[in-house]
């Protein structure tokens, strides 16, 4: 076995390890520190693939930003574990089941004997001046320019739909209206009264 | 050497995972949400493993997309569920039934 299958095999391990705990783990913060490992390992799988670019992204983007997020949602939401764990078990064949039968229809479509190395030979490695987020780059920025746009009206989407969702307006909350202040007369403050002065 | 059946059995084997996750996950909306996250994960190994293969840079771009979409699917997601939490005081999916459905 060379190096280069047992490093693949190493982190395909961890990977499907990670993925299983999970699936299965009873607090969603394990669960959410389990994803991040998941994340890891494929980003290592992806180096071998020679996706450099697509690694690194996955580990800035997903475990830095995404995860973060999931954990501190996880962290702020009170919930009762009880309950939502009842139930797991006699879900446990039908879905062990299933998974099972969907892995081997897949294998039997995509295993070595469509896919093997014979059919589908493993392409020369790139020589050490190779830069992949170079190729990306010239690429995204001509020829999937309008995709790349749309991405962005995505993100942009995203985050107007996630701070016009959880914003409210608190009733107790004090705040000012600055286009009142601005307009304010003398007459709408001020009142002048006659009086006799004191002796 | 590696063949492309290896990342593509592996692909396999965490879609499958997810799967199992959601039917044993069907009441923890959180866990739902982690196991759409491992799919896309799966689907984007299958990507990269076929870039590499047919030496075409297209299926690179392609996952470089799907990180965008589905970054900005956990966002909305975790937001919904924030609210959701907000309004009811629970995540459980079977307490959701105002609609009817």
């Amino acid at each position: 076995m060379t190096f280069e299958k047992f490093v693949f095999y190493l982190f395909a391990a961890i990977l499907v390890y990670a993925a299983t705990m999970v699936i299965t783990r009873r607090n969603p913060v394990h669960s959410a520190l389990f994803l991040v490992l998941a994340f890891f390992a494929s980003a290592g799988i992806w180096l071998l693939a020679e996706a450099e670019f697509l690694a690194i992204v996955l580990i800035l983007v997903y475990v830095g930003a995404v995860m973060v997020l999931f954990l501190f949602v996880v962290m702020m939401l009170d919930i009762d574990l009880a309950t939502l764990r009842a139930g797991f078990i006699n879900y446990m064949p039908v879905g062990a089941l299933m998974a099972l039968v969907m892995a081997i229809e897949i294998f039997l479509v995509v295993g070595p004997g469509n896919f093997g190395l014979d059919k589908m030979p493993a392409p020369a490695a790139r020589p050490s001046s190779y830069n992949n987020t170079e190729e990306l780059g010239s690429v995204l920025y001509t020829v999937y320019m309008y995709q790349f746009e749309v991405a962005a009206v995505i993100l942009l989407v995203g985050i107007i739909a996630a701070i016009g969702l959880t914003m409210r307006k608190r009733p107790e909350t004090k705040y000012q209206n600055p286009s009142l202040q601005v307009r304010v007369k003398k007459a709408d403050r001020l009142r002048v009264i006659k009086m006799d002065a004191e002796d | 050497m590696i063949a492309l059946s290896d990342y593509l059995i592996l692909g396999a084997i965490l879609f499958s995972l997810s799967v199992t996750g959601i039917f044993l996950n069907r009441k923890n909306v959180i866990i739902l949400l982690m196991c759409v996250e491992l799919m896309l994960l799966a689907v984007n190994i299958n990507f990269v493993a076929f870039s590499h293969f047919l030496g075409d840079n297209a299926g690179q771009v392609f996952v470089f997309f799907i990180l965008t979409v589905a970054a900005a699917e956990a966002a909305i997601g975790l937001a919904i569920l924030v609210v959701l939490f907000r309004n009811t005081r629970t995540i459980n999916v079977e307490d959701l039934d105002s609609l009817k459905g």
